[in-house]
């Protein structure tokens, strides 16, 4: 499987990203900047990572989406490339349309930053295969903007086709039905708020998210 | 400085005039959380005022003003696109343009 990690200025996880991705695919992924027009030959996943995009001006995520690498990743993800979004690459993948809804201020104001549980909402998916349906899992999160937003009707129909991927199971950022991570309607492109990058060695003090690389070198 | 305008008359008084026929066009956009979107900041903002004795305010709800400097012949319809496309998250947001 050939990976890539796309960095923007004000990226800070995409080297975590891409020590979880070599670990569990065996190659170094490329490392894209975003100034490319287009992404390397071949490439079957494509992590956008986490950190502070251009410096979270105007809204999270909203620069980096009218960046040129994203045009690249847009029409990967059509054709069917997996794309991951973590964080703030969560927030750019909502900005960019390949995901639906919104990432507003925590509920709390605060910055949070903590290791939280979640619940596996789907274990069909190619991210999340590795995992037991229902089953628990502690990732870490680190986030200001992480609170999911969408109108009910959205709402309804992400839970309906099984497009949440994780929920939240704890209070944490004030997400609409504790929503942690949703999928596209192809199933191909996930957008999570918690980092499994940085729960994915024995040092991390867990392997909880380890099985969603796992998941996807074996997609 | 107030000088008459009978001062500027003569060699130069085109570029004034000219000036005076192309203002510079200026848009004002506002940002504005949607009906019913939790707006935790504009909660932080009433919480501490209401803290500095402040009683009377019902709700308050933050939001952001844009101001854009614009080239001559830019449409009402170009501005709603950068504000689509860019400015606003029409999911969230609504926006509000005008033009001075």
């Amino acid at each position: 499987m050939k990976t890539a990690v796309i960095v923007f200025p004000g990226s800070n996880c995409d080297r975590d990203l891409a020590v979880a991705f070599e670990q569990a695919t065996g190659k170094k992924p490329h490392m894209v900047w975003h100034r490319e027009t287009e992404l390397p030959e071949g490439i079957d996943l494509i992590g956008v990572p986490g950190g502070f995009s251009y410096g979270d001006y105007l809204r999270s995520g909203a620069m980096a989406a009218q960046s040129p690498v994203m045009r690249a990743v847009s029409d990967a993800a059509g054709k069917g490339t997996y794309v991951l979004g973590i964080c703030n690459g969560f927030q750019v993948l909502t900005e960019t349309g390949l995901l639906p809804g919104a990432l507003m201020r925590n509920a709390g104001i605060q910055f949070v930053c903590r290791d939280v549980k979640l619940t596996v909402a789907n274990s069909q998916s190619a991210f999340t295969s590795h995992y037991k349906a229902d089953e628990e899992i502690l990732i870490p999160v680190a986030h200001h903007d992480g609170n999911y937003f969408a109108d009910a009707a959205t709402l309804d129909r992400l839970e309906g086709e099984g497009r949440v991927a994780f929920r939240y199971a704890e209070e944490v950022n004030g997400s609409a039905r504790n929503i942690a991570g949703v999928l596209n309607e192809g199933g191909n492109v996930l957008g999570m708020m918690p980092h499994p990058e940085r729960m994915s060695e024995a040092a991390h003090g867990g392997l909880d998210g380890k099985k969603l690389f796992d998941a996807l070198a074996s997609a | 400085m107030n000088l008459p305008k009978s001062t500027h008359a003569g060699i130069g008084a085109a570029i004034p005039i000219s000036l005076k026929d192309s203002p510079a066009m200026k848009a004002r956009v506002t940002i504005t959380l949607k009906n019913g979107v939790l707006d935790p900041q504009g909660k932080a903002i009433h919480h501490a005022l209401e803290g500095l004795g402040f009683g009377g305010v019902n709700d308050v709800r933050a939001g952001k003003l844009i101001e854009l400097d614009l080239a001559d012949g830019t449409s009402d319809a170009d501005i709603e696109e950068m504000c689509k496309k860019l400015l606003a998250n029409t999911v969230i947001e609504n926006y509000r343009i005008e033009r001075a």
